[in-house]
């Protein structure tokens, strides 16, 4: 794989062909903020948290599926960008009932996480305050729209990790619903292994383990990305 | 010396905010050099007075009662510091907003097995549909997050207000803290 030199924040650095400006950056200590982003699964830019300023085009580009290119020269930290985050996590706190301090990942939760690194202390938009339901019908899991941010994580971890499509997502726009095959209770969903990944990859205390109270939520973060790099290592054992 | 003149009120708060206050402990004294608790449930003062230089508010927007005291408070405070998550987000208040009070009234007092089914009103406030963030019913000056915010989140708030000076507290506390 050939060598590219890129430029981030005014620092010089060397990426590899083929990775994207958001793994370009981490590697090279600079962080940029994602929340739909999940390590060892397809990226969709679905959160435009991570967009950045690229030199000589006015469109922001989502880094998480944009290719690093040679000579790109990047700003993931302007006043511009940060503004535009900070309204796109008021939008998502007014959108649902997040309700921190009686959720089951108070404390451990990256939207949460998200809005203190932003300093985010209170949210400017009119609160939505919809009607959705928690359905606790599977014999382990729960599942509360109420905190649901839409990052699909759960969707394609179950789909490309596990393999078993149990999720998916219906209606568009603001009416969108993460469903259980085809839009039945989870308890029903026969294509449902068990397995909890995608209770593991939530941002948020919307997947949940059932019987734990407020805070108690502790998603394991290391689970998907060890199990994509075991299979790596098996696969070129083979 | 001319001391600040301080307020405190909870609206629809649990009152763990000022327990948070009160959880400051020997750094009060330090502050009641700086500063005179005009009125508060904390001391026994029955109106809320004129020319108060801060007010902090506990509790998010419930009643009819709620709004008529915040537009007062607003109207004789220079600042307004909406203090914890209930004032800045209605945070449990809001439990109530998707489905609405009245529907709330009905399943606690009339849906559940009771003797004498009826959603009590005599002497009482009467419940806005929805629990409001203060800031979406008059100006505030500035937010003071947490559930409670803690004693040193409120100390280093309250030190940097006196010192004249904007204040971050984001490393002290966030939503749901």
């Amino acid at each position: 794989m050939s060598e590219i030199q890129l430029t981030i924040n005014g620092q010089a650095i060397k990426a590899a062909e083929g990775e994207t400006i958001l793994e370009t950056a981490r590697a090279n200590g600079i962080d940029i903020p994602t929340l739909c982003h999940q390590e060892g699964v397809t990226p969709t830019g679905a959160c435009r948290m991570c967009l950045v300023e690229l030199d000589g085009t006015n469109k922001l580009l989502p880094s998480c599926v944009t290719r690093a290119a040679d000579g790109m020269v990047i700003r993931t930290d302007t006043e511009k960008l940060k503004r535009y985050r900070r309204t796109i996590l008021e939008l998502l706190f007014a959108e649902r009932n997040h309700t921190c301090a009686v959720c089951v990942s108070n404390g451990h939760c990256e939207l949460q996480s998200q809005a203190q690194a932003h300093k985010i202390d209170h949210v400017n938009f009119d609160y939505r305050n919809p009607q959705l339901i928690v359905d606790l019908s599977h014999e382990r899991f729960g599942i509360d729209h109420n905190r649901c941010i839409l990052c699909g994580r759960c969707v394609r971890v179950c789909d490309e990790i596990e393999g078993a499509h149990t999720r998916d997502m219906r209606n568009r726009g603001i009416a969108t619903l993460i469903i259980t095959d085809f839009d039945q209770s989870w308890g029903e969903a026969s294509s449902c292994t068990n397995c909890g990944k995608c209770v593991e990859v939530c941002p948020t205390g919307a997947l949940f383990i059932k019987g734990l109270g407020a805070g108690e939520m502790v998603k394991n973060h290391e689970l998907v990305p060890g199990l994509v790099n075991t299979r790596e290592v098996v696969h070129a054992k083979n | 010396m001319q001391k600040i003149k301080l307020a405190t009120i909870w609206l629809d708060g649990c009152s763990g905010c000022h327990m948070s206050f009160l959880d400051m402990d020997e750094r009060l004294l330090a502050l009641s050099e700086q500063v005179e608790l005009v009125y508060s449930p904390l001391v026994d003062v029955k109106h809320f007075p004129t020319g108060v230089d801060v007010t902090l508010v506990e509790g998010a927007i419930s009643t009819d009662e709620d709004l008529k005291k915040i537009k007062t408070i607003r109207q004789r405070s220079k600042l307004v510091i909406a203090f914890g998550d209930c004032a800045i987000t209605a945070n449990i208040p809001s439990l109530r907003n998707p489905e609405g009070a009245e529907k709330m009234l009905g399943s606690i007092y009339v849906d559940m097995p009771v003797v004498n089914p009826q959603v009590p009103r005599e002497n009482l406030p009467v419940l806005l549909d929805r629990a409001k963030p203060l800031h979406h019913t008059v100006k505030v000056d500035h937010y003071l997050p947490g559930c409670p915010p803690s004693a040193d989140a409120i100390y280093h708030f309250l030190t940097d207000l006196l010192a004249g000076g904007e204040s971050d507290v984001s490393c002290y506390t966030r939503f749901g803290a």
